[in-house]
């Protein structure tokens, strides 16, 4: 019984508390750079696409709204089309968690509106920034054993140089 | 000089469902207020026209009946509710010459037997739904606004008692030296308990139950049925609030300000309390809701009544 | 019987079944590499360790590897202990640690039987800190993808390659870590059976290069049960598809059949369905020019062309037996064709006619494989039938085993059999005019003309049964060869001929019937197989109809209103002149196929049809198998099945007594009720009312990504699944799946921790066993057989060809198929054209040094590079059919025209 009539005064106090809300658009939040608003697809140092259309992005989305076809150069993977239907995600992260190479990230972007639905279907075009991201340094193809141009064989981080085929030498 | 009746009719049905209709906007901003956010404040002075951009928003909805509903009834229900509340507002005395039906000697128990009727909205809202939400929602309202009616009728015996009238504006006129709210104070809080569970307010909105029921008994309601549903839930607000400042806060009496004002700043304080309430509390299981009316309330307002009786024998000359 | 305790749990197993296989059919989770069903165990990975304990009082047991352990009644066994599962553990970190961090940007992945191990193991952290050893790539051709860093040598590709394939090309070399698997340069796989590898690799390092290049992950993959339709032995395949287009073609395992693999032509031959000459729309020539139409139009011009005379209808041996059948019923029986010329119209009937009255058994692929005695009597095998040629090669084995069971070493330990009968081969013998891949491992090889091997054949069935009719003036050295394997077949257990029809005479599979004849009088066990060259041949030789030939004598007659081409490219099978006159004496052509050919180009009206994978059907095979292909994918309209588009213009032309057939079961019904020898080909595959628990079958993996995306460049809205009447499989992620589905209805396999094709092991009753859902297919030529009992003996064929006679100036021209660029489809596939090597004649050595040769053939001159053999006998050659000369498919005498002559 106290309880509950302290709880109404309580409740009647926060008459003059700050409101904890803040009138969007006038007033514009700080949102941290880990907000998970616009998808983006980041470069990797070298400012070449990272995303290796590995597919696994596709298959964490709850809502089955990436889409992306593999398509191969010198070795390197890249995605020939990536497709996100904005009108269907629900911005959970999972794809940027699944991501093997840091190339898929949420950015803190969440002015994505429009007045006509196909325009929330981003392309690659839409989706890919020129810079790294949150993760400046990584590079996949560094550590992967796959020889791209400018990476040889043997050329990848705690990698031995090519074996010699001919040599019986333990 | 007592005014014309049709002007009170008139002004009464303009005030009212005016007040009901910014009640929804009232409601919204000060729930924000109490939960630290703003509530509408778009449309408008402070969002002020919220009500009514959302008045136009539920005439301009599609008028759908559900094709398994049972059509007449279905069409029905939300009217009773509403006329109901618009009945009971007519013996409520705003000032002593205010009053459309003037000084009804039985006017206490007009109030009862409307609101009673207001049962029938509920119960046949849910059945003519056919749909089993709807259907459960209407076995709660009329479980819970039967039971609560009972206490509600008892809890005012002591006020009757005391000014020995059924009549409103005797009753009022009885309070002049000392609201009843202070001798009778057990009476007036059984009273405001029964008064929210019988318009099913928060924290006792067990009948639309959001989270098991869908939204109870008006599930399959929308546009402007499920929009008088709506209104006569804040006329029902209104009403009540009217009738706890008649029966225990002296109706419009008080020094200084006028009567009319008197009176609706009372029941403005009220339907505030209504509001806070919402914002503060939880909703609690059915079987407590009707564990606290028999268990608690029913013997409260029976010692209610004994001691007010045995007082006023006491005080009785000879 | 035997019982076999795996951590308490009693589990039954075949006694001579190694404890992995037991393990794996008791439903137990036990990771391996190097273990193959059909390569046996070679104990290399260490991989499948468990504890093993003498009886019920050992409490300390012993580590073995299951792969190499037989199972014996009582054995109790525990995979579950702590020192077995680290010892696992610690395997799998081992091969490990120079795998490289690939998996994103490999195409195994999700599909990796070594990730399925790692998880299944435990290995979740790399623990090595240490640099890697790489490996130099090299390239394999346009069929194999190769990425040596991720090898972790469990010896499986070379084992199945030159082991079990017979390839030379590929192999180990280097030492210890550094061990390498690939060929001595760059250069293509030469084995046509290389891209089994894709399968056989238990990880990254052979992958499908084609699917590379439109590649999805596995759980992005539409599959549907499928027939490879590039040749008759009917192997099963699972046809993946995704966003319209097929992907790639994988192996469907079918216990009598193709069991575990394909051969490259089957697997990579699909491309034809999406190559740019795929018809899309109905061409109606318009002034002259064919020109696109909208359905209504097309079928309105049928209507009024059927009014100026019959229509008669050419069907296809490429062609399922229900578009056959639908033209049949548009043309009448009396006016359908099989749409093959003579001999092949005659043979396909006699081959049809010859396996059904055959005392001799016909046997399955899996039933060839354990022949202790073959002869191969005039026919490339492994290039007509490759599939069947990857079983006669396994036949050879039959006197291994029979030394491994002798030594009682299991059959499956692999290494061990291999070694004890490295110099014992079952006999062989390869009859042909020319050079087989059997030849190496054949005891004997006879080089003729095929007029001469039927005189051996003949020969042969004579030295076993005096009573077959003699063959006259037969050579000393043929005479002798003939009693040599007439007495081996007749020492043999399961003795077995193989014949076909790819010489175009009617004496070779003759000669092969009269063998089996001869060997079944006393031998029950002795089988015949007879091959086919196409995907339905058997399917309209039971069908019947007319010949091409007889098709031209009634137009020549005046007798053709309408010629309606079902999937057939006349152009292959009438020389230009033939064509010419047939085209001029007919009204009107209607051509009804997928792809634009030659003759489609010269048709008044074309209509599209789809190809395998975008409908469903029956097609035939050589050994008679009746098996369904279901659709995978569900093309936008006009496209539809041939056999729609014959009802819908029989509808055009006369509604009234037209069929009204609206999905596949109830055309198959209909074949079933009118043609006696087709009626069980209902029982090919269950109907598409088959339901499992209840539900349609799922056609895609539940976890199939980007429903909302894949479409929505085009439209955001939600698409409702496409209709699809015609199969059990719906065509989403929504339906029942599991391990009892059946063998004809396999749209993928996966089972719960198992990811990789590996994972069929969980579809079988027993390991190599049928399927636990029943397998594919039934079997047509059977039944006639069953109710005369005790099988008469046919009599023998008697008309004995003539010795052939080499002609001056003339050169007999025989079709010698290759396994790429003759078949019509798959040579549309761009890996496969990339294989096409430029035709070539291979004729004995004449002497000469000219490099090519000019012959004239009905009155066109080709000049063509030659190849000198001397092992061919002088006065024939061997020519690709349909390459230098288009319709060049039956033998012909050429002349030889000397160089620099061009009078025409």
């Amino acid at each position: 019984m106290f309880g509950i009539l302290r709880t109404l005064w309580l409740t009647f106090l926060h008459l003059g508390h700050r409101r904890v809300t803040v009138g969007y658009p006038e007033t514009r939040p700080a949102l941290p750079p880990r907000y998970r608003g616009r998808i983006i697809l980041s470069r990797d140092p070298d400012g070449l696409e990272r995303c290796v259309a590995c597919n696994l992005c596709a298959v964490a989305c709850p809502v089955d709204c990436i889409s992306l076809q593999k398509a191969e150069q010198d070795g390197r993977w890249y995605p020939d089309y990536f497709r996100i239907n904005f009108s269907r995600c629900i911005f959970c992260g999972f794809c940027e968690e699944a991501c093997p190479t840091y190339a898929i990230q949420l950015t803190p972007d969440f002015e994505m509106s429009e007045y006509v639905r196909p325009n929330l279907v981003y392309e690659k075009e839409d989706l890919l920034i020129s810079g790294t991201g949150k993760y400046p340094d990584y590079s996949f193809y560094r550590v992967s054993g796959v020889k791209i141009p400018g990476k040889d064989k043997g050329e990848a981080e705690r990698e031995q140089p090519p074996v010699d085929l001919h040599s019986l030498l333990p | 000089m007592t005014p014309p009746p049709l002007l009170v009719i008139a002004t009464t049905l303009v005030v009212l469902l005016g007040l009901a209709t910014m009640l929804t906007w009232a409601e919204r901003r000060l729930l924000g207020l109490w939960q630290d956010r703003y509530g509408p404040n778009r449309v408008g002075p402070g969002g002020l026209f919220q009500a009514v951009a959302d008045g136009i928003k539920i005439l301009f909805k599609q008028d759908w009946i559900p094709p398994f509903a049972d059509r007449p009834v279905f069409v029905l229900a939300p009217a009773i509710g509403m006329m109901t509340v618009l009945l009971a507002f007519g013996v409520i005395p705003v000032t002593a010459l205010w009053s459309i039906a003037g000084d009804l000697n039985i006017g206490l128990l007009f109030v009862f037997a409307t609101m009673g009727l207001g049962v029938y909205s509920v119960v046949l809202a849910g059945w003519a739904s056919n749909s089993k939400y709807a259907l459960l929602g209407g076995m709660r309202a009329a479980a819970q606004m039967m039971s609560y009616e009972v206490f509600m009728g008892l809890s005012t015996l002591g006020v009757v008692m005391t000014a020995g009238s059924f009549g409103l504006r005797d009753i009022v006129q009885a309070q002049a030296g000392l609201w009843f709210v202070i001798p009778q104070c057990l009476g007036c809080v059984v009273f405001l308990l029964a008064g929210i569970a019988e318009t099913h307010r928060l924290p006792f909105d067990l009948p639309e139950g959001e989270n098991e029921l869908g939204a109870g008994f008006h599930t399959e309601y929308s546009g402007m049925k499920f929009g008088m549903f709506f209104l006569s839930e804040y006329a029902g607000i209104v009403l009540v609030s009217a009738l706890v400042t008649t029966l225990y806060l002296g109706g419009w009496q008080g020094p200084v300000l006028p009567p009319a004002l008197w009176f609706a700043a009372k029941t403005g304080a009220l339907v505030c309390l209504f509001i806070l309430l919402r914002a503060a509390l939880p909703r609690p299981r059915y079987d407590q809701l009707m564990a606290l009316g028999w268990k608690v309330l029913l013997p409260l307002s029976l010692l209610n009544i004994v001691a007010t009786g045995a007082v006023l024998l006491l005080r009785a000359p000879g | 019987m035997a019982t076999i305790h795996i951590d308490g749990r009693p589990c039954p197993a075949r006694p001579g079944e190694n404890l992995l296989q037991a393990c794996l059919e008791a439903g137990a989770d036990l990771p391996y590499f190097c273990w193959h069903p059909e390569l046996g165990s070679v104990g290399a990975c260490r991989q499948c360790a468990v504890r093993q304990y003498s009886g019920p009082d050992d409490r300390t047991g012993r580590i073995v590897m299951a792969c190499m352990t037989p199972a014996t009644d009582g054995a109790i066994l525990s995979i579950d202990d702590a020192e077995a599962r680290e010892f696992r553990a610690s395997v799998v970190e081992w091969l490990m640690t120079n795998h490289p961090h690939d998996c994103p940007v490999c195409a195994e992945g999700g599909e990796c039987h070594l990730q399925d191990m790692t998880v299944m193991t435990g290995h979740a952290v790399r623990r090595y800190r240490f640099t890697k050893r790489t490996h130099r790539n090299q390239d394999l051709g346009p069929f194999v993808n190769h990425e040596m860093n991720r090898c972790i040598a469990c010896y499986r590709c070379v084992r199945f390659y030159r082991d079990y394939a017979g390839g030379e090309d590929l192999a180990a070399f280097a030492t210890h870590n550094d061990v390498y698997f690939g060929r001595h340069a760059d250069g293509a796989l030469e084995n046509g059976f290389s891209g089994n590898l894709v399968e056989i690799c238990p990880t990254g390092v052979f992958t499908d290069k084609p699917f590379s290049a439109v590649y999805s992950r596995k759980w992005d993959l539409r599959g549907a049960p499928s027939v490879c339709t590039h040749c008759a032995v009917g192997c099963n395949t699972i046809v993946n598809a995704r966003q319209d287009s097929t992907r790639r073609v994988l192996n469907r395992y079918h216990d009598a059949v193709n069991r575990y693999f394909l051969c490259d032509r089957g697997r990579f031959g699909h491309g034809f369905t999406a190559a740019p000459s795929r018809l899309r729309a109905p061409l109606a020539r318009i002034d002259g020019r064919p020109t696109p139409v909208p359905v209504q139009d097309a079928l309105r011009r049928f209507q009024m062309m059927a009014q100026d005379g019959p229509v008669v209808g050419i069907g296809s041996s490429r062609a399922s037996l229900e578009s056959n059948f639908a033209l049949r019923a548009l043309a009448g029986p009396a006016r359908f064709s099989t749409g093959m010329a003579e001999p092949e119209h005659g043979l396909a009937r006699l081959v049809a006619d010859l396996l059904r009255a055959s005392p001799a058994r016909n046997p399955t692929l899996h039933d060839m494989e354990s022949a202790d005695a073959v002869l191969i009597l005039g026919e490339n095998v492994t290039v007509t039938a490759p599939r069947a040629g990857l079983a006669l090669r396994q036949a050879v084995r039959q006197a291994a085993f029979d030394i491994a069971d002798a030594a009682r070493i299991p059959r499956w330990m692999d290494a061990a059999v291999r070694t004890l009968g490295a110099e014992a081969c079952s006999p062989l013998f390869v009859a042909t005019p020319g050079p087989t891949d059997l030849d190496p491992i054949a005891r004997a090889t006879y080089r003729a003309a095929p007029d001469d091997i039927a005189r051996l054949g003949f020969a042969i069935a004579h030295g076993i049964d005096p009573t077959a009719p003699d063959v006259p003036d037969l050579p000393e050295d043929a005479a002798r060869l003939a009693a040599d394997i007439a007495a081996t077949l007749r020492a043999a257990a399961r003795p077995l001929i193989v014949a076909g029809t790819q010489y175009g005479t009617a004496a070779l599979p003759q000669a092969a019937a009269a063998i089996a004849a001869a060997l079944a009088a006393h031998n029950s066990a002795a089988a015949l197989s007879l091959i086919l060259p196409d995907c339905d041949s058997m399917g309209l030789a039971l069908m019947d109809g007319l010949s091409l030939d007889a098709v031209r004598a009634l137009a020549r007659d005046g007798g053709i209103g309408t010629l309606v081409v079902m999937e057939n490219d006349l152009t292959r099978r009438l020389d230009p002149a033939a064509l010419d006159a047939l085209l001029a004496a007919v009204p009107h052509l209607v051509v009804i196929d997928h792809t634009a050919t030659p003759l489609s180009a010269r048709a008044d009206l074309v209509l599209p049809s789809a190809s395998f994978a975008e409908c469903g059907g029956t097609l035939v095979s050589t050994e008679g198998r009746a098996q369904r292909f279901l659709q995978v994918l569900f093309p936008d309209p006009p496209l539809q099945a041939g056999w729609r588009w014959a009802r819908d213009l029989a509808q055009a032309a006369d509604p009234g007594t037209a069929p009204v057939w609206q999905d596949l079961d109830d055309i198959v019904a209909a074949i079933a009720a009118e043609i006696p020898s087709l009626a069980p080909i209902g029982r090919a595959a269950p109907d598409a009312a088959y339901r499992l628990d209840g539900a349609r079958l799922r056609s895609e993996p539940p976890r199939i990504s980007g429903r909302t995306a894949v479409r929505a460049n085009i439209s955001v809205r939600d698409r409702p699944p496409p209709a699809a009447p015609d199969t059990p499989l719906a065509p989403t992620m929504e339906g029942a799946y599991g391990p009892a589905i059946p063998g004809a209805l396999v749209p993928y396999y996966q089972a719960p921790g198992w990811n990789s094709v590996q994972s069929l092991n969980r579809f079988q009753q027993e390991i190599g066993g049928p399927m636990r859902g029943g397998d594919a297919g039934v079997r047509l030529l059977d039944g006639a057989r069953q109710d005369e009992t005790p099988r008469p003996r046919s009599a023998y064929a008697t008309a004995i060809p003539a010795p052939f006679v080499p002609r001056a100036g003339e050169i007999l021209l025989l079709p010698e198929p290759r396994l790429f660029g003759t078949e019509e489809l798959s040579t549309l596939s761009p890996p496969i054209a990339a294989r096409v090597e430029a035709a070539a004649l291979r004729i004995a050595d004449d002497g000469g040094a000219t490099p090519t040769i000019a012959l004239r053939l009905n009155g066109q001159r080709v000049v063509l590079p030659v190849i000198r053999d001397p092992a061919l006998p002088p006065g024939i050659a061997l020519c690709p059919p349909h390459m230098a000369l288009r319709a060049f498919a039956a033998p012909a005498w050429a002349i030889v025209q000397p160089h620099g002559d061009d009078t025409p």
